[in-house]
């Protein structure tokens, strides 16, 4: 097919076609270019996030202790989970609030194309902000908990030792992987509207195999030896025992899933990488209809 | 712009095909806007290119529209059982998406826009112009047919709602920085952002939630943030329309510095009168194809006989 006048016109004057999705590397200078977009938005949407609150900004820190709260009465003080794990209640709550991160942020990135539709028919930008956004406004949120939670911590005797530097590296990791994961779900949710009413059950079922409110090494004590290194091997159960591993000195290193490092580092550069490569490869689809 | 309309019309007749009432005196031209038939259908068509052997030079494209079909496929459309029973006995019984409507929004429009051009598109309710603007603004995948742009074509429409949660300056910010303009730049612009959209003339409402602002005012802070960055090729659909008239007479003044600044605009209106006051060349689209292209005296006359406002 000889292209036609008009396509001989717009290569003449170097006109590109509209709507055409740029190449991997070219998206990732524009994301760059929108880095105060990005952090702007999630700015603004945590100022937003409890306005209609009488309390206002005071939920940012009850929400994760209520959170804690709750677990500890069902599975500390009914079910009898905590039996034999020393610091329990840092336990949990290092558990609750690390995982909480993950799966917020799976949910909102899910969320972030269909909630901001407007915004993405009216203006032109990399759509990726918008699950970058997402987990950047949990990965703050948790921040906070995190304040909660060294307290929960001393509060509980738990001694502050130079160990606690190492929750920085644990929670980078386990935001370059939330990042890969909001980005994928964001693609399947903007496809599929029926994935946002699925995923809460399919992260409920991800947080009871992973270890928050028991001690997995004490549940699969008698399970086959593939069958535990496949749980151990769950990026969730991951980040949790790393991070629990940095803040309570009672969770030695003889009771991390093995390889825990590499296998952090691994499973934040495989979300990352595959989960920018999913979002790319449908950019120009995002806000259509 | 000393160009008369006259050789503006030559000009424009060699690079789009699908006008033949340009070919015509503008008195007969309703005649053929009544019969779509007589709208030659977009076969092949060798005169157009050899038409403009020699392009005028000065006259640089932004836009070329290249015999463009937008179809619209609509999911959920049907039988309206809207209950759970109902979705399963669908899913059970018919494999596939059985509610898709599809609608042949554009049928093989062609045209070509330059530098400095403020283009009117009009046409009745339904005949397929903000469809148009969405398909050039690379928001609606083209069915058949491309769209080339010079950059990357804004398109500001009514229903473009920003975050109606947060205030109105959170908004100008956001807008900005997802324009891609940088943060400085933003601030020193902020107040004239503000003050061109006439938010705060009656009280402090920039710093109130945008789901408070009546929707003249948010359309009014939507165009003024959109209006704040010089686009290449800016497309604004309707959003003129809720505003005031002190405020239609700014956006209008802020439309011709954009065109001074080298830029393309497009603005879809029913209102003619504000065609006329800011466009130069029409674009009147009927049923999805593009039945006349032209100086705005010239077309939108030939609409208001035919019946158009």
């Amino acid at each position: 097919m000889s292209a036609s006048p008009a396509a001989v016109l717009a290569a003449s004057h170097g006109l590109s076609v509209s709507g055409a999705r740029p190449g991997p590397g070219a998206y990732a200078r524009q994301l760059w270019a929108r880095r105060h977009f990005i952090t702007a938005l999630a700015a603004a949407r945590q100022s937003a996030l409890y306005s209609g609150a009488r309390l206002g900004q005071l939920w940012q820190v009850l929400t994760p202790l209520l959170n804690a709260a709750v677990y500890f009465l069902v599975f500390g003080m009914l079910l009898g989970a905590g039996h034999g794990v020393p610091d329990y209640i840092p336990f949990l709550c290092t558990g609750v609030f690390v995982f909480t991160f993950t799966q917020s942020a799976a949910m909102s990135g899910a969320r972030s194309l269909t909630d901001n539709l407007g915004l993405v028919r009216a203006l032109h930008f990399p759509r990726a902000s918008l699950p970058l956004a997402a987990t950047l406004l949990q990965l703050r949120q948790l921040m906070l908990a995190l304040g909660v939670l060294a307290l929960v911590l001393v509060a509980d005797g738990v001694p502050v030792t130079s160990r606690w530097l190492l929750a920085v590296p644990a929670l980078v990791l386990q935001s370059v992987f939330n990042a890969g994961l909001a980005l994928a779900l964001a693609r399947v949710g903007a496809r599929t509207t029926d994935f946002a009413q699925l995923l809460p059950f399919l992260l409920r079922t991800w947080m009871y195999l992973s270890g928050i409110f028991y001690d997995l090494s004490k549940i699969t004590a008698g399970a086959p030896h593939p069958l535990v290194r496949l749980l151990e091997t769950n990026p969730a159960l991951i980040y949790v025992s790393l991070m629990r591993y940095a803040l309570i000195d009672t969770v030695t290193g003889a009771r991390l899933p093995p390889h825990v490092w590499p296998l952090a580092l691994i499973w934040a550069t495989v979300a990352a990488g595959a989960g920018y490569a999913f979002f790319w490869s449908s950019e120009e689809e995002y806000g259509r209809g | 712009m000393a160009e008369s309309s006259a050789e503006r019309a030559a000009a424009d007749s060699g690079t789009a095909r699908q006008q033949p009432p340009l070919a015509v005196p503008a008195s007969a031209v309703p005649a053929a806007g009544s019969d779509p038939a007589a709208v030659p259908d977009a076969g092949p068509e060798p005169a157009a290119g050899s038409d403009q052997a020699a392009p005028d030079v000065s006259r640089v494209p932004t836009v070329v529209v290249d015999d463009l079909h937008v179809i619209y496929r609509i999911y959920g459309t049907g039988t309206g059982h809207g209950n759970a029973t109902a979705a399963l006995r669908r899913m059970l019984l018919r494999q596939g998406s059985p509610n898709v409507t599809t609608v042949h929004a554009v049928r093989g429009v062609t045209f070509t826009a330059y530098r400095g051009e403020a283009i009117g598109i009009i046409g009745s309710n339904g005949s397929g112009k903000s469809t148009l603007l969405k398909a050039i603004a690379g928001l609606l995948p083209a069915d058949r047919g491309r769209v080339y742009t010079d950059g990357q074509p804004s398109l500001l429409g009514v229903n473009a709602a920003l975050m109606n949660d947060l205030t109105g300056g959170t908004n100008v910010l956001l807008g900005g920085l997802a324009m891609g303009m940088s943060q400085e730049e933003i601030h020193s612009r902020y107040q004239d952002i503000v003050d061109f959209s006439g938010i705060n003339e009656k009280d402090d409402f920039i710093s109130l939630p945008m789901r408070t602002y009546s929707s003249g005012m948010a359309a009014r802070l939507r165009f003024s943030i959109a209006a704040a960055k010089n686009h290449d090729v800016l497309m604004i659909d309707e959003a003129l329309a809720t505003g005031d008239r002190a405020f239609q007479k700014r956006s209008e003044e802020r439309i011709r510095e954009l065109r001074k600044e080298a830029g393309t605009v497009f603005l879809v209106s029913h209102n003619n009168t504000s065609i006329r006051d800011t466009c130069d060349r029409v674009l009147w689209i009927e049923r999805g194809e593009l039945l006349m292209d032209g100086p705005t005296d010239e077309v939108v006359q030939a609409y208001e006989d035919h019946g158009g406002r």
